[in-house]
């Protein structure tokens, strides 16, 4: 017996020791490579792919599935900021917005600004649809505001704009909170400046006094507290370069289809 | 006078079959141990449509007062040291779902993660995609896995579960042909448990949705979908372990090679 606990022990350990090392080898090298500049450009070049792969098998102006009062979350839980951070979107948080207007501007031959009243008065769209957080949670809400192609229409896009910024009053630390899209999803039927969510005005937490859907992207794209809505060549030239706040910081995708 | 040459033996595994066996195997392992660190985003899992923190989970690994738990329905197991509640590499206690040897990048980040897993994930569907039309326009599949009428036969099923039970396996050339549960299992893994894979994953994707609505009616919602994509995840690591208890039993080094070189016997074994 005790010749055997001797045998078996030694191989025991060495099985041990040869698993750890193994796996430590492989962790570590997956951290190597994670970290590695130019297997970071190959693995992030799949975001070109799904961008191309999915709007080539999806209809310009696919609609994101629309639910019905019933399907809708008994509890649509805020995330990301829950209010506007800047002093002037406290003064007119306290003013609920009386004197707030959304500037449209940037690459535009008209630009223009909107009281959150005009903004109410013009015809509406209202949605329930599926908010997916890139965590991986859902919740189902419904949505009201006007559609943000026919403001940027009335504002007159020029030829060389490509992109539209969100400007937020929400800031993490030091940096605003801002999020872009291109034209194919600013003009999507459902993509909407909500100024209501589930039959109310859009409460703080959620955004006041609008916030965007583009019901085909993630929830780090409807950005919240829209001050300004500016028309660009090249998203590049904003924040840290990569088109949005989370984009700049956590290196998430910029397409956010998927 | 002229010396016979030993005739090689016969091919088992054609080249196209290697290389995705090794390109699958790899992407695989990728794409779980970054799909993990996705789930360490919120571990919290549910049917239907929709499912936050307020929405009742059918599973939660989470942790509380410093330990880690699991939690099942209204069932909950105690993982501290494995799940929820884990000592680093760094030697401090963290408390994630999955621990860092699990996961990629072994440090918290969803967003490298995603990185990895939907890259790769391109890898495996297209590799599977290239292995199936290949192997059904070679005849390759039909060939190794196409059950037999003969092989239909309960007698012949029974008998090939008491070999399995006994661990009797077939040697050399005479395991040229696969068995009826190996078929079974290579014909779920292929045909069922990988497409399927593919198809919950795309219906998390909000514009697959859009182009794709019916991905949501067969799936239930795209919630229902993660948590399939998330158990068939568990059933493809339960078929890889297997595999490997197989392949230790079976004889691992002629199996290994085989799929290697593409023949399972030495010239000089015949």
């Amino acid at each position: 017996m005790t010749k055997n606990a001797k045998i078996i022990l030694p191989r025991r350990r060495l099985l041990k020791l040869a698993g750890a090392s193994a796996g430590a080898l492989l962790l570590g090298g997956c951290d190597a490579l994670n970290k590695n500049k130019d297997v970071r450009n190959i693995l992030s070049s799949a975001e070109t792919l799904h961008k191309r792969a999915q709007r080539l098998i999806m209809d310009r102006n696919a609609l994101a599935r629309e639910f019905g009062e019933s399907d809708m979350s008994p509890h649509f839980r805020m995330n990301g900021s829950i209010t506007g951070d800047t002093a002037e979107y406290k003064r007119h948080l306290a003013e609920h917005f009386a004197n707030w207007k959304l500037r449209v501007d940037g690459m535009v031959a008209r630009p223009a600004a909107y009281s959150l009243a005009q903004l109410m008065a013009m015809p509406s769209r209202e949605q329930i649809t599926r908010h997916d957080c890139v965590e991986g949670w859902s919740a189902i809400g419904k949505w009201r505001g006007p559609q943000l192609g026919p403001i940027l229409d009335r504002s007159r896009l020029l030829p060389a704009a490509r992109y539209i910024i969100f400007h937020c009053a929400d800031r993490f630390g030091p940096d605003p909170y801002y999020e872009s899209i291109d034209l194919i999803d600013a003009y999507h039927p459902q993509t909407i400046l909500a100024w209501g969510m589930n039959g109310e005005i859009l409460p703080t937490g959620h955004g006041a006094p609008i916030r965007l859907r583009t019901e085909r992207q993630l929830g780090y794209k409807q950005a919240k507290f829209i001050m300004r809505i500016e028309a660009t060549d090249d998203y590049n030239k904003f924040g840290k370069g990569k088109g949005g706040y989370w984009e700049d910081v956590a290196d998430y995708a910029w397409y956010a289809g998927i | 006078m002229p010396i016979d040459k030993p005739k090689p033996a016969p091919v088992r595994h054609p080249l196209s079959v290697r290389l995705w066996h090794w390109t699958n195997a790899a992407a695989l392992l990728i794409l779980l141990m970054s799909g993990l660190m996705i789930f360490n985003a919120h571990p919290r899992l549910y049917w239907g449509q929709f499912g936050a923190n307020a929405d009742p989970a059918w599973l939660e690994i989470g942790d509380e007062d410093g330990r880690g738990y699991v939690q099942l329905g209204e069932r909950r197991f105690d993982t501290t040291g494995v799940l929820g509640v884990y000592q680093g590499a760094d030697g401090s206690q963290k408390t994630h779902a999955f621990p860092y040897w699990a996961t990629i990048p072994s440090e918290y980040s969803l967003a490298d993660a995603r990185l990895w897993h939907l890259a790769f994930a391109w890898i495996f569907s297209l590799g599977l995609s290239v292995y199936m039309l290949a192997g059904l326009w070679r005849g390759h599949i039909r060939a190794r896995l196409h059950i037999t009428r003969e092989q239909w036969a309960p007698r012949f099923i029974w008998q090939d579960v008491k070999d399995h039970l006994r661990l009797r396996f077939p040697k050399g050339n005479e395991a040229h042909d696969y068995n009826i549960l190996q078929k079974f299992s290579y014909i779920a893994v292929i045909f069922l448990l990988l497409p399927l894979m593919i198809l919950t994953g795309l219906t998390m994707s909000p514009a697959m949705n859009a182009a794709w609505p019916w991905l949501l009616d067969i799936f239930g919602g795209r919630q229902s979908a993660r948590s399939l994509h998330f158990l068939i995840s568990f059933a493809l690591t339960a078929f890889f372990m297997l595999h490997m208890v197989m392949l230790l039993l079976a004889g691992p080094v002629p199996h290994i090679r085989a799929m290697i070189t593409g023949r399972l016997a030495r010239r000089n074994d015949l």
